[in-house]
């Protein structure tokens, strides 16, 4: 594997750290399976990207990029927790509204951000090689993140937030508005996936409103890969363990697709993040049964 | 000081499966008051702290709390000033979260939480020290998972929980039930000291009929939603586990007797 595309790998290792941080919040924090984030990444793109085309600065549109996730995921949690419709269709009925969205904000399938200034443009050129500012900005933004997350979650909003996943009766107890958090934490958690869609094109030069198929599979693929490498009940290291399972599941996929004795494409992605997730939800069950079967022998 | 007034709670109205759980139940309890609930299966005990909670909307009636009406609010705008404990020790806390986490979570019940450091220096040491009288070593464990500890540590904790922050009333809903008799005793202790320590207004749900007549001031039982037996002070310190027994047999007998007179 060539230097660029190692380098390359860890670069959109960190912008989907951003997704596997959102992921984190609402599939283990809210235990809220939010699938919106398949439409509120491109989203992020598509905001960004059509707002820097058209002459708005990079850093606000990337700020209203972040907005325009949150509102997806307001909307994602407003209908389910106000109507009571279940939690994974309202989302998937996000995000299936977002596909159309995303290309009327864009007005056609893709917008090409080559030429344009973006929030990178200030740092490039400027001595350092610009094959390591992307990924260095990245890692800025991806640890401000972490700081920003897991400060706010141990602060007493947070922690009512994280009650409300765990035990929503002890937490409505306790006089936590469970509704108002769930709502809370499912903006914050699409904000910062739109955000990492905002980083990815203007990263790679482009917004397409096909990139977002598969955001949750390989969000989750992070948290679990994370999750194996670094297990831990400690708040803070399951935030760090997310952003290394981003990256090394990024790693593993750029090795596998150059590796040419298994043949893999690029097209045969999605197909083996989907194997990779089954693998890591079944293999601790079989492990279980395994040893169960030992201690009754 | 709580008061409950002609309070009716029916489940699944108009439909064949509508069950009365309660039937016009009026009950006011004054400040500092420790009254023990007994009942028969389906008397409305655990259906009368839901409403008094928030958990079982009222049918009919009103439930006054420090002279605010709250019969419409729902349990998290009420938990101001109602306080807790469940029967399952799992259900009062969170597993997943650290003991001292749980412990600050119920500390901010009834005030506005904020972006402050939930486990700031000086709430910390409190909850430590107020830990530490417990005698059971858990001070030295608050950064463990609450899931890591027994049904009986976790249920002394969330006794303390519920007294973190000033309540109104603590509901207790048969909160020994699920602990075996050590345990159950050592609960029961803590309740008392800390119902005394605080001077707190205490409805206590409870199965055994001792339990009914030892603790508190006052002892109600209900039957079929309605409150059969209510004493206190004198009267009831002559009242005997038998004489209990004896009210609970009369008012099934009345019941067999109306059946008798439907069925022939």
């Amino acid at each position: 594997m060539s230097q660029i595309a190692l380098v390359g790998a860890v670069e959109l290792g960190l912008v989907y750290a951003l997704v596997a941080l959102g992921v984190y919040l609402s599939f283990r924090v809210l235990d809220f399976p939010d699938l919106t984030v398949d439409g509120s990444f491109p989203l992020g793109a598509a905001v960004a990207a059509t707002m820097i085309v058209s002459g708005v600065d990079p850093w606000l549109a990337t700020a209203i990029a972040i907005a325009a996730g949150a509102l997806a995921g307001f909307v994602t949690a407003f209908v389910s927790v106000r109507f009571g419709v279940l939690h994974l269709l309202a989302s998937i009925l996000t995000m299936i509204a977002l596909f159309s969205v995303n290309l009327r904000i864009m007005g056609r399938p893709n917008v090409a951000l080559l030429t344009q200034d973006t929030v990178l443009t200030p740092f490039l050129g400027r001595g350092l090689d610009d094959l390591w500012v992307r990924p260095l900005f990245l890692a800025v933004v991806v640890l401000a993140a972490l700081v920003g997350l897991a400060w706010f979650l141990r602060s007493e909003t947070g922690l009512a937030m994280r009650a409300t996943g765990a035990n929503p009766r002890m937490a409505r107890a306790q006089g936590v508005r469970v509704g108002a958090q769930v709502i809370a934490g499912v903006m914050l958690s699409n904000a910062l996936v739109s955000l990492a869609g905002a980083l990815f094109a203007q990263t790679n030069g482009f917004a397409d409103v096909t990139s977002g198929v598969g955001t949750i599979v390989v969000g989750l693929a992070a948290v679990i890969v994370g999750e194996t490498v670094m297990p831990s009940r400690r708040l803070s290291v399951a935030l760090v363990s997310c952003i290394v399972g981003a990256v090394i599941y990024r790693l593993a996929v750029q090795l596998a697709l150059s590796a040419d004795f298994l043949g893999l494409q690029a097209s045969d992605l999605n197909l083996a993040t989907a194997v990779l997730v089954l693998v890591a939800l079944v293999l601790p069950k079989l492990r279980g049964r395994a040893l169960g079967r030992r201690a009754r022998a | 000081m709580i008061a409950v007034e002609n309070l009716s709670v029916v489940f699944n109205a108009g439909t064949p499966l509508e069950r009365r759980a309660l039937r016009g139940i009026s009950l006011t309890l004054d400040n500092g008051e420790f009254v023990c609930v007994i009942g028969s299966n389906g008397a409305g005990k655990s259906t009368l702290l839901g409403a008094i909670a928030g958990d079982v909307p009222a049918t009919s009636g009103r439930i006054l709390v420090a002279g605010q009406d709250m019969t419409r609010q729902p349990a998290e705008a009420r938990a101001r000033h109602v306080a807790r404990v469940f029967q399952d020790p799992l259900a009062g806390s969170c597993g997943n979260l650290s003991i001292a986490e749980n412990l600050a979570l119920a500390a901010g019940r009834g005030s506005r939480r904020g972006f402050g450091y939930a486990l700031r220096r000086e709430r910390a040491e409190m909850l430590h020290a107020r830990i530490r009288e417990l005698g059971l070593g858990l001070e030295d464990r608050l950064d463990q998972p609450m899931g890591s500890l027994s049904g009986g540590q976790r249920q002394a904790l969330s006794l303390v929980m519920a007294t973190l922050a000033p309540s109104s009333v603590l509901l207790l809903d048969e909160h020994t039930a699920a602990l075996d008799p050590r345990n159950a005793d050592f609960v029961l202790d803590l309740t008392r000291t800390l119902a005394a320590r605080f001077g707190l207004t205490v409805l206590m749900v409870t199965h055994s009929m001792r339990q009914a007549l030892d603790l508190g001031s006052r002892t109600i039982m209900l039957h079929e939603g309605r409150i059969l037996l209510d004493v206190a002070g004198e009267h009831r310190s002559k009242l005997t586990v038998e004489d209990l027994i004896d009210a609970f047999r009369k008012a099934r007998g009345e019941d067999l007797t109306e059946d008798r007179l439907l069925t022939s």
